[in-house]
């Protein structure tokens, strides 16, 4: 028998498994299943890139880089930012390849966090935020968005939850999984918020080259804010490159050299041959980027069209690739929708709660995938509704 | 460019009634745009992209090469359409370079092909010299790669 289990450390033995796992598990059994809840691009790579990566083999670059990344790839990342966020970054002390936005977000937690702070985010979040601040022995707290608000962070709400002890505020817009997204205005208001409590803000920003109406504005970009903002992006939604585990944080040099202690002992440098294809993406990558963008937002306006005919009601995603249709008329929570769903019909869709408490009533459905798919899922669901009683 | 074309043009295998539905138009409509595109000469026809294992066994496809002479033939146009409206013949276009037209053919093997070269082609008026080529094996097809690995197979299902 087993009895490793403890050896586990407490924080990690009590820490929930994501509630996706679980569902995976079940899904990936299943054949013939519709999903629309795969988290990632239905795209490949652009071919240019992936040639980018495969010259750098070629070449035999295979070596380590400085744990900041290439010269070249940091240049290439503040000539980017600036030229479509605003703030200028310097690349020597400024700017740190990752391994994805998860590492970025990770080592900035364990840089920034003594235990027992306090870390607020935004719920339904990406599953990540609440685990990762909880690993730095910090408390995560959370703060409610709304359907009615299209789920952008309502200032107020941020100032509602606030409490002594807060370090840290986490915010991703467009936000996976509700693509909620924030205006001008309120940033302005959250970005006064955070100068007033003195927060930190980490911004994770990663869907926001997939921003559908209106532009995306970087809170970086606010005045005041880029002495107390981690801009952290990275390049598998805009450039379909998940499997390439690159990404980068750029902010005040103090808090990227504490990032840069962790990321060096832990990770020592990202994958030298990611790091070049991903220079190639941030120098030519732009049209293949918005040919994507355009074929997410045609699928987003069927999808969304879809569910609000089945009477499942779903605002309109302003950015990333998912919608987020309310299931509360069906009378089932969540989880029950989201499993009886895909034993009767198999389709597959995330329920809400594995985002948060925020998500309950909900349930995630990608729309990264074909329209094949989405109709076929989109004929399921409308069976499935045929046989339960609606309120 | 039209919407339904641009569905159609995705390469997704959609009927009209599922265009219709995405679309938001209705199956009816999505049939008088086709139908339309069709009377203004934009949509030639839709057939399948099939692997070309799975065609009739043993039929072959070669690709010739025609150089010709156009003075008092009625020019090249005369002579493609000539060559188009052979039933042999997949399609035609006039090139730039070392020959003139490009012809592609389908036959049920590689004597008819031949047959065709010597036969057809070659009687006609203006046809100075073939070269003919035969398909041996296809790697990709109208944008399809052909016997593709399902590349994506290990991608998890869900994925946060």
């Amino acid at each position: 028998m087993d009895s490793s289990g403890r050896f586990v450390a407490r924080h990690v033995a009590t820490l929930p498994k994501s509630g996706i796992r679980d569902f995976f598990a079940i899904v990936s059994k299943m054949k013939d299943a519709v999903s629309l809840g795969i988290g990632e691009p239905d795209f490949v790579t652009p071919y240019h890139i992936r040639e980018a990566a495969i010259s750098s083999l070629e070449k035999g670059r295979t070596s380590y880089t400085d744990n900041r990344g290439t010269q070249q790839f940091r240049e290439e990342i503040s000539r980017y930012v600036a030229k479509n966020y605003g703030p200028e970054y310097d690349p020597e002390t400024e700017i740190l390849g990752t391994i994805g936005v998860s590492e970025a977000l990770d080592i900035l937690l364990r840089s920034t966090l003594n235990p027992g702070d306090k870390v607020l985010y935004h719920e339904p979040c990406y599953v990540s935020y609440a685990p990762s601040v909880t690993l730095c022995h910090a408390e995560a707290i959370p703060i409610r968005t709304l359907s009615a608000d299209q789920f952008a962070l309502d200032p107020a709400a941020l100032r509602a939850a606030w409490q002594p002890g807060c370090k840290l505020l986490i915010l991703n817009f467009p936000t996976n999984p509700t693509g909620g997204t924030a205006d001008r205005s309120k940033l302005e208001a959250i970005a006064k918020f955070a100068i007033e409590k003195d927060l930190l803000v980490a911004s994770d920003e990663i869907y926001s080259e997939l921003t559908f109406e209106g532009d995306h504005v970087s809170i970086a970009s606010l005045p005041g804010m880029r002495e107390r903002t981690v801009f952290l992006h990275g390049f598998s939604k805009a450039f379909a490159m998940t499997g390439f585990r690159i990404g980068y944080a750029c902010g005040p040099a103090a808090v990227i050299d504490g990032m840069l202690k962790v990321h060096q002992y832990g990770i020592m440098c990202a994958p030298i041959m990611s790091q070049e294809a991903a220079v190639e993406a941030l120098r030519n990558g732009r049209d293949s980027m918005l040919h994507m963008r355009d074929k997410y937002r045609e699928r987003r306006d069927f999808i969304v069209r879809r569910f609000n005919e089945l009477g499942l009601k779903c605002h309109l995603p302003r950015g990333a690739f998912y919608a987020f249709p309310d299931i509360t008329s069906t009378g089932m929570d969540s989880m029950t929708f989201a499993q009886k769903l895909l034993e009767q019909q198999k389709v597959a869709m995330v329920p809400g709660t594995a985002f948060g408490e925020a998500g309950a009533g909900f349930c995630r459905a990608s729309f990264s995938t074909s329209y094949e798919k989405i109709h076929e899922a989109g004929e399921r669901i409308a069976r499935f509704l045929d046989t339960i009683p609606r309120r | 460019m039209n919407s339904v074309l641009k569905l159609i043009l995705d390469g997704e295998a959609l009927d009209t009634a599922q265009i219709g539905k995405i679309l938001g138009l209705g199956a009816e409509a999505v049939d008088r745009e086709l139908a339309a595109l069709r009377q203004q000469g934009v949509l030639l026809g839709m057939r399948p992209v099939l692997n070309p294992s799975y065609e009739s066994e043993h039929r072959v496809r070669a690709v010739i090469e025609i150089k010709i002479r156009t003075e008092g033939v009625g020019g090249f146009d005369g002579i493609a359409e000539r060559i188009s409206s052979f039933e042999q013949v997949e399609s035609c276009y006039l090139m730039s370079g070392g020959y003139d037209l490009l012809v592609v053919v389908t036959a049920d093997n590689l004597y008819k092909v031949a047959g065709f070269v010597h036969e057809r082609l070659a009687r006609i008026d203006g046809v100075q010299g073939t070269s003919t080529h035969f398909f041996l094996r296809a790697y990709k097809k109208d944008g399809f790669i052909v016997n593709a690995e399902a590349s994506r197979r290990d991608q998890p299902s869900v994925s946060p």
